[in-house]
């Protein structure tokens, strides 16, 4: 068979594509390697009935997958550290139908403006290859406005005194605020901090057919039972409903076929294991920052910068005990965050003037408390202590907390490739991550991190800590690996062959008919989740490629709704 | 009646949740909640069809909607290798050894009981947290999975009846209800 797309995955990324491309005429099939437990296979505007409420099934047992016995990934600090020091799972995002989108929390800030032009606006970094981007906010606009509406964001336009331009409202109104932040965006606002509503993929009313979030609180790291996290579920039930969009769960891209300039089609290994071959008059490929590199990798689509650049976000956490509860559990997980510390102010520039930088940038913090009680008590001692830790909870039920996903500037020693021996079960080299935080991170978190404690502080915390991830232990632990699932920019986007790998369209470089529509393509990593920003390029790419682009103003594929 | 472990086995796997998270004052121990049968459960979960993994889905009845959770997902071909590689181990299957032997849960669990001694049910207290604090690796993984038990949903065999959520006032699952907007915001 030969369609016009295969897609490559089915999370955000993909699925844009799969809508833009089939609300233009065309036939796509998305390939999965996950399976589908997101939609009801009889009935594809239903959830599936298999997202629950449960801990064990999504926090330990790997529910979403990638399962790492199966689908291993390795990681290394640096080439001194060897092959590898960790075996296992490493910057996972779900290997599923609706991939990253469905354990997200589902916080989907734009960039801004500065975040897309680091080198014209603060010159380079020693060490790091900085450079801007060949698309800005203003040609992008049009597309997060568009985004925002085909997934449905809820949020507060003019809450954020440092937000770009919108051509737009938000579609929905901000949820209920968690009672924590509440508490927290007071304090913050009392250190001079501009805390807003965090614009977040979660229905707040019922939005194009989906209910609103009831709250339920299982939202970071769960899927959604009931629908109401768009992110991308909207996209998929329209790109499937469209009749002109197949999806193929449990089914692994192995190779992208290329016959001189030209991609043919892909392999895919089936369900049953068998391989068989998929004619494509395009290739979209949208595994994600790791998955995506591995299969050009695979593929002999191979260029000298091809995995180089590789950014995580560097995340600074502060915590502390207030004296209440604070009902973390219920909610949409963040419901408050602040761009403070990305804009940075006169301390940040003395900061980094002290360490020897040109510049250092934070990242967006997020308001957040903490939910599960089998992951808290696995970080208590065992022993008599234990059910009097649990009773008081300190570092659950009481505990407040700020993330700040810190900038990570792109080195080219942070990077995705394959690993020289390690195979998934179906015989794969897997990709290995090589990643280290910068002088720029360490000094930008050493900033910032007694800053996020003084804002507990204030809110009357016990107690504070701070500790980044990955942290300082040895190199084989797992807190070596990044926590953060922000992977970024291993194909870099840009208009020379010779610094770039993909063009500004998403196309690879010379090959006239791949198109990488991933978070993999970002230059620079800003200091805000990647998700908007990847849906709003994947989208641009799909239209520049169907000729449909871009959108008006008004959003006009989404029946409006109050806000 | 233990499904996986022997009788004896399970005795000293009993006495030794009894140590990890012991009964006090402020609510009843591992024992009492059911965690030797969610460790045994999980080692023996193949022993039952569809394998008891994954709960079903969305709702547990707690709140309202069906008692779904009790119907376990099953398995595609990809799931049941890993976790027959997680529970059982390579067991010397090639296709489980694509990177190398995988020493599974059962060998772990088996040995570590045995490390701990026959005796160790009778024990004096002092003497049975020495043993444990002699194997580290045995014992976290087993505190790993005694939390597990303790915490997690009712239908993987521990936390009987809702008493370790009830002893730490958490609600567990909350769906279909949720929480109401001023739930939320001012609780």
């Amino acid at each position: 068979m030969t369609v016009d797309a295969v897609i490559v995955g089915s999370g955000p990324g993909g699925s844009t594509a799969a809508d833009v491309l089939t609300a233009a005429g065309w036939s796509v099939v998305i390939v999965e390697k996950g399976r589908n437990h997101l939609l009801d296979p009889d009935d594809l505007t239903r959830p599936a009935a298999d997202f629950s409420n449960d801990e064990l099934k999504f926090r330990a047992r790997h529910f979403l997958g990638p399962d790492p016995l199966v689908e291993p990934r390795t990681f290394r600090r640096s080439e001194a550290d060897g092959d590898r020091t960790v075996v296992g799972e490493v910057n996972s995002v779900p290997s599923t139908v609706g991939g990253g989108g469905t354990h997200a929390d589902g916080k989907v800030p734009r960039f801004r403006p500065d975040d897309f032009r680091l080198l014209d606006l603060l010159g380079p970094q020693p060490g790091a290859e900085v450079a801007d981007w060949p698309v800005g906010y203003d040609e992008l606009e049009p597309y997060y406005t568009e985004a925002e509406w085909s997934v449905g964001v809820a949020g507060a336009a003019g809450a954020n005194p440092f937000a770009g331009p919108r051509s737009a409202p938000y579609p929905m109104p901000p949820g209920p605020p968690m009672y924590g932040a509440t508490l927290s965006a007071a304090a913050a606002e009392r250190l001079g901090y501009h805390p807003y509503p965090a614009p977040t993929a979660a229905n707040s009313v019922p939005y194009d057919g989906r209910p609103a979030c009831n709250n339920c609180g299982f939202c970071s790291f769960f899927g959604c039972p009931i629908h109401a996290k768009g992110d991308p579920v909207a996209l998929l039930r329209r790109a499937l409903g469209s009749g002109r969009a197949e999806l193929w769960p449990e089914s692994f891209v192995s190779r992208i076929r290329v016959s001189g300039r030209r991609a043919t089609g892909v392999d895919v290994v089936g369900p049953d294991g068998t391989t068989r071959s998929v004619g494509a008059r395009h290739v979209i490929v949208a595994a994600g920052a790791v998955e995506t590199p591995r299969l050009l990798l695979l593929s002999d689509l191979d260029h000298p910068l091809l995995g180089r650049y590789l950014m995580c976000h560097f995340q600074t956490l502060a915590a502390g005990s207030l004296p209440v509860r604070t009902y973390a559990e219920r909610g949409r997980a963040v419901t408050h965050v602040h761009d403070d510390m990305i804009v940075g102010d006169a301390a940040a520039r003395t900061a980094a003037a002290g360490a020897g930088l040109p510049w250092l940038r934070g990242g967006m913090v997020e308001h957040a408390g903490a939910a599960l009680p089998v992951l808290e008590a696995q970080h208590y001692p065992w022993g008599p202590a234990h059910p009097r830790l649990m009773a008081d909870s300190p570092i659950r039920a009481r505990l407040w907390a700020f993330i700040m996903q810190g900038e990570d500037l792109p080195y080219a020693h942070n990077r995705v490739d394959l690993d020289p021996s390690v195979r998934d079960a179906r015989g794969f080299p897997v990709a290995r991550v090589t990643y280290r935080p910068g002088p720029h991170e360490l000094v930008a978190s050493e900033h910032y991190g007694p800053r996020l404690a003084a804002i507990l502080t204030e809110m009357g915390a016990e107690w504070t800590s701070v500790s980044t991830s990955p942290g300082r232990g040895n190199a084989s632990s797992p807190a070596a690996v990044p926590e953060s699932r922000h992977n970024m920019g291993t194909v870099r986007m840009g208009t020379d062959p010779a610094t770039s790998v993909a063009d500004p369209t998403g196309h690879l470089h010379g090959v006239d008919n791949v198109v990488v529509a991933d978070s993999s393509v970002f230059v620079t990593s800003a200091g805000y989740g990647p998700t908007l920003t990847l849906v709003a390029l994947a989208a641009r790419a799909a239209h520049l490629l169907a000729g449909t682009g871009p959108p008006d103003p008004a959003p006009a594929r989404v029946s409006p709704a109050p806000g | 009646m233990p499904v996986w472990l022997t009788e004896d086995e399970y005795r000293v796997l009993a006495a030794a949740c009894d140590r990890l998270i012991p009964a006090t004052a402020e609510g009843p121990g591992a024992v009492a909640a059911g965690v030797p049968d969610y460790v045994d459960g999980l080692l023996g979960a193949f022993l039952v069809d569809p394998p008891r993994i994954w709960a079903g889905g969305p709702t547990s009845g707690r709140r309202g909607g069906d008692a779904a959770f009790t119907r376990f997902h099953s398995l595609s071909a990809l799931d049941e290798l890993a976790w027959r590689m997680r529970i059982e181990g390579s067991a010397g299957h090639a296709e489980r050894e694509f990177n190398g032997p995988v020493v599974g849960l059962q060998e772990q669990v088996r040995t570590g009981l045995a490390g701990l001694g026959a005796d160790f049910a009778a024990a004096p207290a002092a003497e049975q947290d020495a043993r444990l604090r002699a194997d580290p690796a045995f014992t976290e993984v087993l505190y790993r999975h005694a939390c597990e038990g303790m915490y997690g949903a009712p239908e993987y065999g521990g936390n009987r009846e809702g008493v370790g959520w009830r002893a730490i006032g958490f609600e567990g699952d909350v769906q279909p209800r949720g929480w109401t907007d001023d739930e939320v915001t001012a609780p």
